[in-house]
C-alpha cells in the first residue's frame, strides 16, 4: 500500500464546494429563519459539512489506514462526550425544582 | 522502489540525498515510517481538537445562558471581514494541498511557489485580523478594566455578559491566530529545505504533516466564523458592524 495521491482536479472540486458552502452560510445567516435555534442549526450543519470535506480530502483521511480512521473518529467522539456530558448537566438544571 | 532494507538504513546517519537516509532505523520501510508520522500528527491534532473543544464548550454554555447579550456583541463584529478571512483561509488550504501534491510529484519549483503563496495568504489573514483587533481596542471592546459599552441594551441584558462574548472572541481568535503564526513559521523551514531539495516523492513527511496542521487550523476557523461573526448578522441585516 503506497501513498495515495489525490488528483489536482479533486482538490479544485472540494475547494469549489467549500467556497459555495461559505457563501451559503453567509446568505443563511443574514436572513432571519424564524428562530435563533434554526439559524444556528443551519450554520453548524454547513460548518460540519465543510469540516468533513477538509478532513476527508485535504487531510487525506479518506485514503488513510484504518488506524488513522480510528484515531480521527476517536478524537471527535471524545469531543462529543465532553460537550454532551457538560450539556447534560447545564440543560437539566431546571428540570427539578426544590426548596432553596 | 526506493524502499530500503532495515539493516541498510543503520549505515546512513548523515542527511545525504540518498533515499534510504530518510528512513529512521526503527522503521522497516518508508511506507511504515510515513504511516507512523501521519498517525502521530493525528494524535497531536486530537489533543488540539480537545483543546479548542474546551473553548467551544465554554462558548456554548455562555451563549445558552446569555443569548441576547451574545447576539448584540456579535453584531458589532464585521462579518464581511470575517467572510473575507474565511475565503483567504480556504484558498490557503487549497494552495497547501497543492504544495503537498507537488511534493508528492517531486516538482520542487511548484512546491516552493505554493508554500510561499500559502504563507502569504496566512499573513493576509493575520493582517485583516490585526485591523479587526485595532477596531475593537479603539471602541474599548477589548475585555478588561477599560471595557466600555456605550450603547443602550435591552432590559435584562447585562454589559458584563456582552463583555463575556469579547473574552471568548479574543481568547479563541487569539489562540487561532497563534496557531497560524506557528504554521507560517513551520512553512519557512519547509521552504528552506524544499529549496535545498530535501523533499522527494519518497520522502516529504514534513510537508504532508504541516499540511495536516494547516488544514486543522482552517477547520477551527470554519467553526469560529459562523459562531462568532454570523450569530448576530441577521440582527443588523447586512450592516456588518464596524461602527
Amino acid at each position: 500500500m503506497s501513498e495515495h495521491i489525490v488528483s489536482k482536479k479533486l482538490y479544485f472540486v472540494i475547494f469549489g464546494a467549500l467556497m459555495a458552502l461559505t457563501a451559503l452560510t453567509v446568505f443563511a445567516a443574514n436572513i432571519d429563519l424564524g428562530s435563533e435555534k434554526l439559524n444556528t442549526v443551519v450554520a453548524l450543519t454547513i460548518a460540519v459539512t465543510k469540516a468533513v470535506l477538509v478532513v476527508l480530502y485535504f487531510m487525506h483521511v479518506r485514503y488513510s489506514s484504518r488506524l488513522t480512521w480510528v484515531v480521527v473518529a476517536g478524537g471527535f467522539l471524545w469531543l462529543a462526550i465532553m460537550i454532551g456530558l457538560t450539556m447534560s448537566d447545564y440543560l437539566t438544571r431546571g428540570f427539578l425544582t426544590y426548596p432553596r | 522502489m526506493a524502499h530500503a532494507e532495515t539493516l541498510d538504513a543503520h549505515d546512513h546517519t548523515t542527511t545525504t540525498q540518498h533515499a534510504s537516509s530518510n528512513l529512521a532505523h526503527h522503521f522497516d520501510n518508508l511506507e511504515q515510517q510515513r504511516e507512523a508520522g501521519s498517525l502521530g500528527m493525528w494524535l497531536f491534532l486530537v489533543t488540539e481538537i480537545m483543546f479548542f473543544g474546551g473553548l467551544f464548550t465554554g462558548y456554548i454554555i455562555y451563549r445558552m445562558q446569555h443569548p441576547q447579550a451574545f447576539a448584540i456583541a456579535s453584531s458589532t463584529l464585521n462579518w464581511k471581514l470575517g467572510a473575507l478571512n474565511t475565503v483567504v483561509l480556504i484558498v490557503s488550504s487549497l494552495t497547501m494541498a497543492l504544495a503537498v501534491y507537488f511534493a508528492q510529484m517531486g516538482n520542487r519549483r511548484s512546491q516552493i511557489i505554493f508554500l510561499v503563496v500559502t504563507m502569504l495568504l496566512g499573513a493576509t489573514f493575520l493582517v485583516v485580523k490585526a485591523f479587526e483587533y485595532a477596531d475593537k481596542f479603539e471602541h474599548h471592546h477589548f475585555p478588561g478594566l477599560n471595557f466600555q459599552w456605550n450603547e443602550a441594551v435591552p432590559a435584562g441584558v447585562s454589559t458584563h455578559h456582552i463583555q463575556m462574548f469579547y473574552w471568548i472572541y479574543f481568547a479563541m481568535t487569539g489562540l487561532h491566530a497563534l496557531h497560524m503564526i506557528i504554521g507560517i513559521g513551520a512553512m519557512l523551514f519547509l521552504i528552506f529545505y524544499a529549496y535545498r531539495g530535501r523533499y522527494t516523492p519518497e520522502y516529504h513527511a514534513p510537508v504532508e504533516l504541516t499540511g495536516l496542521y494547516w488544514h486543522f487550523v482552517d477547520i477551527v476557523w470554519i467553526f469560529l466564523f459562523p459562531l462568532l461573526y454570523l450569530l448576530g448578522a441577521h440582527l443588523t441585516h447586512g450592516g456588518g458592524g464596524g461602527h
